[in-house]
């Protein structure tokens, strides 16, 4: 394996995708509205709102929550309670959703994509390896979608902490369960998704092929990556444990057949590689 | 071209870059190569003729390793791409018939990325080379450009330098006129002429005629994806057509029978060396053993009366050859020998010497 290629092919990947604005900006909007937008416009509601009766129903909501999670819940007053369990439990969705969204996005079409634009016959002639290739565009999908993730995790965080610490005793976001699911738990589901959707955009004939069955592919992947997060989120950290590394496993040998799948006649657009 | 890749001895000549034997590809029920067998020299200019499905892309994917065969074995520098392609395709420079470059990078991150991939690295010599690369092809002040705003004949271009920047040893070109303007068209001809005066071993897919003739060293004319013939133009035309041809013009002060007729009374005179072969508006054209019989005639025609206007020999054309292998292969096996010069069956396999 020689990683220069790998590096090489994941360096212009990326940097094909900083130069289509087209592709990035609805992404951007995307990861703006999942960490920053719904949690400023709902913690604010919140905490503008103060120990009123609405708050008071949602915060009933909090009895219904396993004990672990109740035992978790940090304030005095209902409004900081309530807007502690929303910053904590409610939005573990975005954790998911936006990684798997930009990811299954860029993956789809990267295969495909050289073939569609003739650039496939261009890397089939080059020295690179099929799996160097494979790597290099597994790493080119991933980093946008993970990296995205981090980013608005760290804006999330600064927002949570601003917005909610002053009502519960000071800063107290990233909870041990959110570095738990965010670098353990997000990157196996990231990497596994990914896993079928290169094998998917490797074997398609057009980009909107590789999307339309990316979706039908990754929706039952986010649903349990969804629930395991939560789950996570809920106070089960030593079961995240187990569960990443389940789906580690499951990642990395999903990963190595996905390999097999690049060759290079279906870079040059022929499918029938013997 | 600097001497990195260079392994090449005084026999390169003597040994060839390329050699598939009995190599067959199919894509379902499509034949795209036919037990076809292919030796390229060092050092030479050859071009892969054919029409449109011939096989000569193919041919130039199996070459690289790009596309595994099913039956037949190739080799290039005397190894089997499919098995160390890594080491075959470092030592080649490819253009294919669409440029297969980013539209969304610059020309210079186009060059740069081949540059890793080709092990060039990422140092500063490396900007070094790819500029030189770029003036040579007289793309170096579009590199800034993204190449989706290029002309056509541009993107041919920065692929052609692309092709260059790891000093390979053996260029292949699919079709790389293709889209071009006659004017870029043979700026870039010129500098794939230049390549081989550098050392260069060039393999070159046209169905353009005219852009072969005075190129090649040698030509290789493949249909339904097997071999026609294989040789040196000159050579080839000399073996179809051994016999030299002539055509005499007279002024229209005389006619065409006079003209006929003198010719008719020399050819008895001679007894054998020149045969009428056609006649039409005050020409004939002449089969010859010898041009040293050409000075014999035309003064015999003068000493007749006949007032010459022009005396042209006549050199066939590497569409006429063209032309005629494919006509001959279409007729089969029952061509008449006499005709050609050279019967249907000598048509495959002939080498360059």
């Amino acid at each position: 394996m020689n990683f220069n290629h790998v590096k090489a092919v994941t360096r212009t990947d990326l940097k094909q995708l900083l130069y289509a604005r087209d592709f990035w900006m609805p992404m951007l909007i995307l990861g703006g509205m999942f960490f920053a937008v719904l949690p400023i416009t709902l913690l604010l509601a919140i905490s503008s709102l103060g120990d009123v009766e609405t708050v008071a129903k949602v915060a009933g909501a909090i009895d219904v929550l396993p004990q672990s999670a109740q035992e978790q819940i940090r304030g005095d007053t209902e409004s900081g309670r309530t807007m502690y369990a929303l910053a904590v439990f409610l939005f573990a969705p975005m954790a998911i959703v936006v990684p798997l969204t930009i990811s299954t996005a860029v993956g789809a079409a990267t295969i495909v994509g050289e073939r569609e634009k003739g650039t496939g016959e261009f890397l089939a002639h080059s020295p690179a390896g099929v799996h160097e290739i494979y790597l290099g565009k597994l790493l080119a999908s991933m980093i946008p979608g993970y990296g995205t993730a981090l980013v608005g995790f760290t804006v999330y965080s600064f927002i949570v902490n601003t917005i909610v610490g002053p009502e519960v005793g000071g800063w107290f976001f990233p909870t041990k369960e959110w570095w738990v699911l965010m670098l353990w738990v997000v990157p196996p589901f990231l990497a596994l998704t990914l896993s079928i959707i290169l094998r998917l955009s490797a074997k398609v004939k057009s980009t909107a092929a590789a999307q339309q069955a990316s979706g039908l592919v990754t929706l039952p992947l986010i649903g349990i990556a969804y629930s395991q997060s939560t789950g996570t989120l809920f106070g089960a950290s030593s079961a995240a444990y187990y569960i990443g590394a389940i789906v580690w496993v499951a990642a990395l040998i999903m990963l190595w057949r996905g390999m097999k799948s690049v060759q290079r006649s279906r870079l040059l657009g022929i499918s029938d590689g013997i | 071209m600097g001497s990195k890749n260079r392994r090449k001895t005084d026999k390169d000549s003597e040994r060839l870059a390329i050699e598939l034997t009995g190599v067959s590809r199919s894509f379902n029920d499509n034949v795209a190569l036919d037990n076809l067998d292919l030796a390229i020299p060092y050092n030479q200019i050859t071009v892969l003729l054919g029409p449109n499905g011939a096989g000569k892309t193919t041919a130039i994917r199996t070459i690289t390793g790009a596309l595994a065969t099913q039956a037949g074995t190739t080799r290039v520098f005397g190894m089997d791409p499919t098995e160390h392609g890594e080491s075959v395709r470092s030592r080649c420079g490819i253009v294919s018939a669409k440029p297969a470059l980013y539209d969304r990078l610059s020309g210079w991150d186009n060059l740069r990325y081949a540059a890793e991939l080709y092990g060039l690295g990422k140092n500063s010599e490396v900007d070094v080379t790819i500029t030189e690369a770029a003036n040579r092809f007289d793309i170096l002040d579009a590199l800034d450009n993204k190449v989706g705003g290029y002309s056509t004949g541009m993107k041919t271009r920065l692929a052609l330098a692309r092709s260059i920047l790891h000093e390979p040893e053996l260029l292949l070109f699919d079709e790389p006129t293709s889209g071009l303007d006659p004017e870029s068209a043979a700026a870039v001809l010129e500098l794939i002429r230049t390549l081989t005066d550098r050392g260069n071993t060039v393999l070159m897919c046209t169905h353009h005629l005219v852009e072969a003739e005075g190129l090649a060293d040698n030509i290789v004319m493949l249909e339904s994806g097997h071999q026609l013939l294989a040789g040196r133009p000159k050579e080839l035309s000399s073996q179809l057509w051994p016999t030299k041809q002539v055509r005499i013009t007279s002024s229209p002060n005389n006619t065409q029978d006079e003209l006929t007729t003198s010719i008719s009374t020399i050819a008895q005179t001679l007894k054998q060396g020149i045969a009428l072969r056609e006649q039409q508006d005050h020409s004939v054209l002449l089969n010859i053993e010898s041009e040293d019989l050409v000075p014999r005639v035309v003064a015999d025609l003068v000493n007749s009366g006949i007032q010459i206007a022009k005396v042209e020999p006549i050199d066939h054309t590497l569409e006429q050859l063209y032309f005629e292998v494919r006509r001959r292969h279409a007729n089969g096996q029952h061509e008449d020998r006499n005709s050609s010069g050279i019967p249907q069956q000598d048509l495959v396999g002939v080498q360059s010497s």
